[in-house]
């Protein structure tokens, strides 16, 4: 990894007093040992008129590895593979930020011994970074570096020339322009070349945020691009040591398959929908599940792909639910679950009414037996529709609770969602999304199978053309109704009181079983 | 039944319940006849959770304790025998209550000894020389108030042993229990559901190859096999048929010579209670029988109490085989196998209901074979359907005779069914037979204790290989999340290990190190196949649609699946995925090979290619990336060092370092490169530029293909891939080599140079059989893969070649690789042999799912 700082001077002012800003000879190629590698400085050109410092750091990626915290059996790394074929020892990221911080520290400090006048001028200055991993691309640089008083150039490089379908890399080619004092220049530098980077980094200290205060310093205040600058700065480093072993195994299997581990390690949402940023309709939808467990009058609930927990929390707070057990697949979104809802500091009693597990809709599983009601909040829709029968069996045909609740997007709401390309999912693992007919289906067929009746409920504002974004459908078991069949007035009645409260309304009753108790002595038959 | 004989005798599984005074020798006797640790006391459980045997305040924590170990041992299946006073109704209760809860008989052997000689024990023991001469009394009276009553307190031996002489002199005597026929190793004929139907059932006793032997009046009253094999009835031999005393008369006669076994069903049960004269209704065919018996008793007036005493000795249930084969009339969960208990002959008679009935008003029956996950095979009748099918090591045989279906026996251990037809239809069925047996074609999903946890997985080739639990959990999100169908997922393939590292210079990987490797193991034919470099694919292609459908679940349009290692559909494509499996299914047919392997459907082990169809993310992120940034970044640098050095400043040494680099980076932007390629346009062109490369095939109808030597395997795979027109199938080179003729080796490394200089990836080395053991007796890896010089500049980064880098990489630790590969291999065979053995579908996807959860465990990547 490599770039240049040149500055252009006059006879009175030459440029070679860059040599002394940086403390470092223009006639002497040096070297630092650094904690990832050697660091050389040499100077390509050195006259009154123009001067040139060049930083090459040597990255020693087999050290790197070799280093690394995850290890595996043997002394052997245990990671993915990404870390052994890697940018690093090209690429301008926060590895070389942090040689810039230590090769040249009194220069980012605005210190100069021998020449103290000098760190206060400001100078003609270009630094060149022919790689630099910039996520946002050159649009960003450039609304990060323009603002300091940079003129600009970020030419994004190409993948792979033989291979053009690839597009461009996540790199660009940077040159930047201005008169600025060096120690403004490099601060400029540490700081936004990792905001750049795409947030892999190598090294966690709990002193990040005094580093960034004081290299920011003067400038990072006023920047229009405040927010995110701290933001990326300090993120990713402290969620990346956080789980990282329940993502090491999710890890090795993607990499069995050739894959992205974020391909198969997506069951934690980092970006959407999550308590710290609550979507509207994520409440709302959590709301009418809760109503329709309370008209069912449940107590010991199910939350089928309980995610991150949340249905799970919004449950707590009604003592009307004794049981409330969080079921996922994910044990990564089991443990954070378990952290938001802060299972191990909650007092006893509270804590006796929950329970989170992994387990699979997949397959059946006795622990699911015998529950009031269980919730299926957005998670048929991350099911391929050629597995959509086996969790059909498990929770219906197998667990048989009395009464489910599914949710799923309504596809034709879709059209919508400004922000939504039309054609799109509105999310990356969703497999499919249903119409409201397709959803009505399914869910028709589902109850007549399993001797359930089902009704429909919108979920947010229920559009007149393309219906409601969410659809909910709520399953009663046909022995849960006080009378058989011909119904009780009780039953009747709360038909009744549920067709008030929504406006839509629709009703499936497959009647296909009556139910007397039978004795063993009748059994015999046959 | 009581007892005061000094031969106490005792079932072989039952809670045996001492009961006798402090002092009156319990522990010593049952020190005399029993193993130590089959004798749990109350004394060893006060001392337990109190640290003193006498604490008498501790007694309910002590039970606690006991009733905890009691149980556990019951479950497993083993006598025991509590050691404590047991003369308080109260308690005795609790210990009858624990064994019906595990379906054991309890037994009480009763010390009824003078209290002078009880109080003489504990004044010489001293730590009871304080127990007051007023609670031996106590406990003496309790004893005799309870003698009477321990029959009906559900003891179903008491044993009485009064005075010390009978109690010296006893003998315990552990007898089998009758449902215990494990010594009986057949072979059987197990025949279904009679119901009355004499004439069918001689048929197929002849069509089994018994000679029937008749009376005088020409009714059979026996059948032989010359080959000595037994009949085993699943019961229900009555009511509803034409002829049940006729079936009745040869059924009793085969079993009392010896000829044949018998058990219950449930309408031998209700016939009993009508010929014991209790009231019964006379439905569902007993009003035949009864009709019919009542003629018969006109000729033979004794042959109604025959009937009634053989209905009355008949065994719920038996184990036969040494333990591998279960007979009941209507299934039997494996915790109730060998046990005795009424639950027990209840499930066996009538097996389990919902509670609830169904449109024709007739119980639903719970469907417990689904939930069967027990070694044993469970033979049984009581449901009638049109066809009888495995499902989970059970079958039922009831395939309504006397419905107009016909009567089936199995033979065992052949697994064979035979049966013959009804001669017509004798009864009307209340609703129509059931499509499917319980359970069946319509893909019940498998259950989740059969993968959770940590999990041992029995494999033939190599024992017992162990899944951690936290692999469990990994495989379990994948599995659910994206992998295809458990009925297609049959099989995933293992991880192979490389060669030993290489010492020669500039390599990591040489084959030298391969054909040592054989060589050491005595391993001498080895063939060395080209490795294919895509990504790896799993692929079952059936002969048409209607196969895969019905004998692997697969979606309308696809005739198989196509795989990842991880088990998820290779292609987000259906349509693609349907295409590849159609020209490969051509091919095969074209090969000639669905008839010459007698089989609908392949499992093969293949390569896809390009690389770069699967890993395009990867590629783009990761490979390509890296790519571009080295020669994005080599440029400004070398230009930057060659004007200092133009200036006079030394930067000669890090100038030839940073060109190597740079050259190096090339190296390996060319590496990658090599696996790319654009693929697919639309419709008919949609397999454009995409290879298949097969190079095992698994597993054909019926049978694993694992076994198969490489060299017949790949000669089966180049015609398939020669009868392919459309070049979508690729070739797999290979070369013979013998490990012990140095020639042949150094023709291999040849070979492999030859190989990896034109781009290849490298080379896998087999031995030429399969499952191959070495000298020391224990399996030889399967494979060694040796990759090229360049090749693994794409794992081991642009510029390992460099001897400093190459001098550190060389430190590799490949044990824990190999021994992950081998456990893999064991479990994938595992899975094509139960899949070839017809084995239910959770023992198949549990050898599966281990592969997968092995995947996960932490090794070297880049081995």
């Amino acid at each position: 990894m490599f770039l240049t700082i040149s500055a252009s001077g006059t006879p009175g002012r030459p440029a070679t007093d860059l040599g002394f800003l940086l403390h470092k000879h223009p006639d002497k190629a040096q070297q630092f040992s650094t904690s990832h590698g050697t660091a050389h400085v040499l100077y390509p050109e050195a006259s009154a008129e123009r001067c040139t410092a060049a930083l090459l750091l040597e990255v020693d990626m087999v050290a790197l590895v070799r280093r690394g915290k995850d290890k595996g059996r043997g002394g052997a790394p245990d990671a993915a593979l990404a870390q052994y074929v890697n940018d690093r020892p090209y690429a301008a990221s926060s590895l070389l930020a942090v040689a810039i911080g230590s090769v040249f520290s009194s220069a980012v400090k605005g210190q100069c011994a021998a020449r103290p006048e000098l760190p206060g001028q400001e100078l003609p200055l270009r630094i060149e970074v022919p790689v630099l991993p910039a996520r946002g691309g050159a649009a960003l640089v450039e609304r990060l570096f323009a603002p300091l008083g940079w003129t600009v150039t970020a030419r994004p490089v190409e993948l792979d020339e033989r291979f053009p379908e690839w597009g461009a890399s996540r790199y660009v080619s940077l040159v930047l322009e201005g008169e600025l004092r060096l120690s403004d220049a490099l601060r400029h530098l540490y700081v936004l070349l990792p905001v750049l980077d795409d947030g892999k980094h190598y090294w966690v200290t709990p002193d990040e945020v005094d580093k960034l205060l004081r290299h920011g310093e003067g400038w990072l205040e006023g920047h229009p691009e405040q927010r995110l600058i701290t933001s990326r700065y300090l993120a990713g480093r402290w969620s990346l040591t956080r789980d990282a072993l329940e993502r090491l195994a999710l890890a090795r299997l993607a990499e069995a398959d050739d894959s992205e581990a974020e391909e198969l390690d997506n069951a934690v949402d980092e970006k959407e929908d999550t308590e710290e940023r609550p979507v509207p309709l994520a409440v709302q939808r959590r709301a009418a599940i809760v109503d329709a467990l309370r008209t069912a009058g449940a107590a010991r609930v199910l939350d089928l792909g309980c995610g991150q927990g949340q249905l799970v929390g919004e449950l707590l707070k009604d003592v009307r639910f004794t049981e409330i057990v969080g079921v996922d697949v994910s044990v990564r979104a089991l443990k954070e679950a378990s952290r938001r809802l802060r299972l191990d500091r909650m007092p006893e009693r509270q804590a006796a009414r929950v329970a989170l597990m992994q387990g699979s809709l997949a397959y059946t599983d006795r622990r699911l037996a015998g529950y009031d009601a269980a919730v299926l909040s957005e998670v048929v829709e991350h099911l391929d529709l050629p597995r959509l029968p086996a969790l059909e069996y498990a929770v219906f045909g197998a667990a048989r609770p009395a009464t489910v609740v599914v949710t799923t997007p309504n596809v034709e709401y879709n059209v919508r969602w400004e922000t939504l390309p039309a054609g799109h999912v509105r999310h990356a693992d969703h497999r499919f999304e249903w119409t409201r007919e397709e959803f009505r289906d399914w869910a028709a067929k589902v109850a007549e199978r399993h001797g359930y009746a089902v009704e429909f409920i919108p979920v947010g504002p229920d559009d007149p053309e393309v219906g409601p974004p969410t659809q909910m459908a709520v399953f009663h078991r046909h022995d849960q109704h006080e009378a058989p069949a011909e119904g009780s007035g009780h039953a009747k009645r709360n038909e009744h009181d549920r067709h008030h409260k929504h406006d839509r309304h629709y009703k499936h009753d497959q009647r296909n079983t009556t139910r007397t108790h039978e004795t063993p002595k009748e059994a015999e038959a046959v | 039944m009581t007892t005061t004989s000094t031969t106490v005798t005792v079932p072989d599984l039952s809670l045996v319940v001492l009961v006798g005074a402090t002092g009156s020798g319990k522990s010593t006797f049952a020190a005399r006849h029993f193993k130590p640790t089959e004798t749990i006391s109350s004394d060893f459980c006060r001392g337990l959770v109190s640290d003193d045997e006498n604490d008498q305040s501790a007694s309910k924590d002590a039970f606690d304790v006991l009733h905890y170990i009691v149980g556990k041992r019951l479950a497993a299946g083993r006598l025991t025998v509590v050691d404590a006073t047991n003369v308080q109704p109260e308690t005795r209760k609790q210990l009858v209550r624990l064994a019906r809860e595990h379906d054991v008989l309890p037994v009480a052997i009763v010390l009824d000894i003078p209290e002078d000689v009880c109080a003489e024990r504990n004044a010489a023991r001293p730590d009871r020389a304080g127990v007051a001469r007023r609670v031996i009394q106590r406990h003496q009276r309790e004893l005799r108030r309870s003698l009477k009553h321990l029959e009906r307190e559900g003891f179903r031996k008491v044993h009485v042993l009064r005075g010390v002489e009978k109690v010296a002199a006893a003998e315990v005597v552990r007898e089998r229990r009758f449902n215990d026929l494990r010594h009986l190793t057949g072979p059987f004929d197990i025949v279904g559901d009679v119901h009355g139907c004499r004439s069918e059932l001689e048929s197929l006793l002849t069509a089994l190859g018994y000679g029937l032997v008749r009376d005088g009046s020409g009714r059979p009253v026996d059948a032989v096999h010359p080959e000595g094999r037994t009949a085993v009835f699943v019961g229900d031999l009555v009511d509803r048929g034409p002829d049940s005393p006729g079936v009745l008369r040869l059924v009793m006669g085969m079993v009392a010579a010896g000829h044949a076994l018998c058990v219950p069903g449930n309408h031998e049960n209700k016939l009993g209670r009508f010929l014991d004269g209790r009231q019964v209704k006379l439905s569902h065919g007993l009003a035949e029988t009864a009709g019919q018996l009542e003629r018969e008793a006109e000729r033979e007036p004794e042959f109604r109490e025959q009937v009634r005493a053989f209905i009355d000795s008949l065994v719920s249930h038996y184990v036969l085989d040494g333990g591998q084969l279960v007979v009941c009339h209507a299934g039997l969960p494996e915790k109730y196998h060998g046990r005795t208990s009424g639950r027990v002959r209840s499930h066996a008679l009538y097996g389990d209901t919902t509670g609830e009935t169904d449109e024709f008003g007739l119980p639903v029956r719970y469907p417990w074979a689904e939930d069967y996950r027990g070694r044993a095979a469970v033979v049984y009748g009581h449901t009638p359907t049109p066809s009888a099918t495995w499902l989970n090591n059970t079958i039922c045989l009831d395939t309504g005779a006397v419905f107009g279906g016909k009567l089936t026996a199995l033979r065992w251990p052949e697994r064979e069914l035979v049966d013959v037809p009804a001669e017509q239809v004798w009864y009307e069925p209340v609703k129509p037979l059931a499509t499917e047996a319980p359970g069946g074609a319509d893909g019940r999903p498998l259950d989740l204790a059969d993968v959770t946890g940590r999990r041992v997985v029995e494999t033939r080739h190599l024992g017992r290989v162990a899944v951690k639990e936290e692999n469990a959990a990994a495989a379990l999100e994948v599995m659910s999340r994206f992998a295809v169908d458990p009925r297609q997922l049959v099989y995933l393939p293992p991880t192979m290990a490389p060669c030993a590292t290489s010492k020669e210079e500039g390599y990591l990987e040489h084959p030298a190190e391969a054909f040592a490797a054989y060589r050491a193991e005595g391993v001498r034919q080895v063939i060395c196949e080209e490795k294919h470099m895509g990504s790896r694919a799993v692929v079952l292609v059936c002969r048409d649609e209607e196969t895969a459908r019905e004998r692997f679940g697969a979606a309308e349009g696809l005739p198989g699946a196509v795989f990842t290692r991880t088990g998820r559909p290779f292609f987000d494509d259906a349509g693609l995925a349907g295409r590849l499996l159609g020209r490969l299914g051509e091919a095969v047919g074209g090969a000639g090979l669905w008839e010459e392997l007698d089989t609908d459907w392949l499992l093969l082990d293949a390569e896809l290619m390009p690389w770069s169809l699967k890993a395009t993310g990867l590629l783009r992120h990761q490979y390509a990336a890296v790519g571009a940034a080295a020669r994005t970044a080599f440029p400004g640098a070398l230009a930057a060092l060659e004007a200092a050095a133009a200036r006079g400043v030394d930067v000669s040494a890090l100038l030839d370092r940073q060109r190597e680099r740079a050259e190096d980076a090339a190296a390996f932007t060319q590496a990658y490169g090599r696996y790319c390629w654009p693929v697919g346009g639309s419709g008919e062109d949609a397999l454009e530029g995409i290879r298949l490369a097969p190079f095992q095939i698994l597993a054909a109808q019926g049978r694993s293909l694992a076994a198969l030597p490489h060299d017949e395997q790949l000669a089966l795979i180049d015609r398939i891939v020669e009868s392919d027109g459309a070049g979508v199938l690729a070739p797999t080179r290979r070369l013979l080599v013998d490990t012990g003729d140095e020639a042949s080796v150094a023709e291999g490394t040849r070979w492999w140079l030859e190989l990896t200089a034109a781009g290849g990836e490298g080379m896998v080395v087999k031995p030429l059989g399969a499952h191959v053991r070495g000298a020391d007796g224990r399996l030889v890896q399967p494979g060694i893969k040796c990759r090229g010089r360049e090749y693994l500049r794409i794992i081991y980064g642009p510029d390992y070649t460099r001897p400093e880098n190459l001098s550190r990489l060389r430190i590799r630790h490949l044990g824990h690789k190999r021994s992950l590969a081998l456990r893999e291999y064991a479990l994938g065979l595992e899975a094509l042999d139960r899949l070839a053995a017809g084995e239910p579908l959770w023992r198949i996807h549990e050898a599966v799912f281990a592969v997968l959860a092995l995947e996960s465990e932490p090794v070297d990547p880049r081995l």
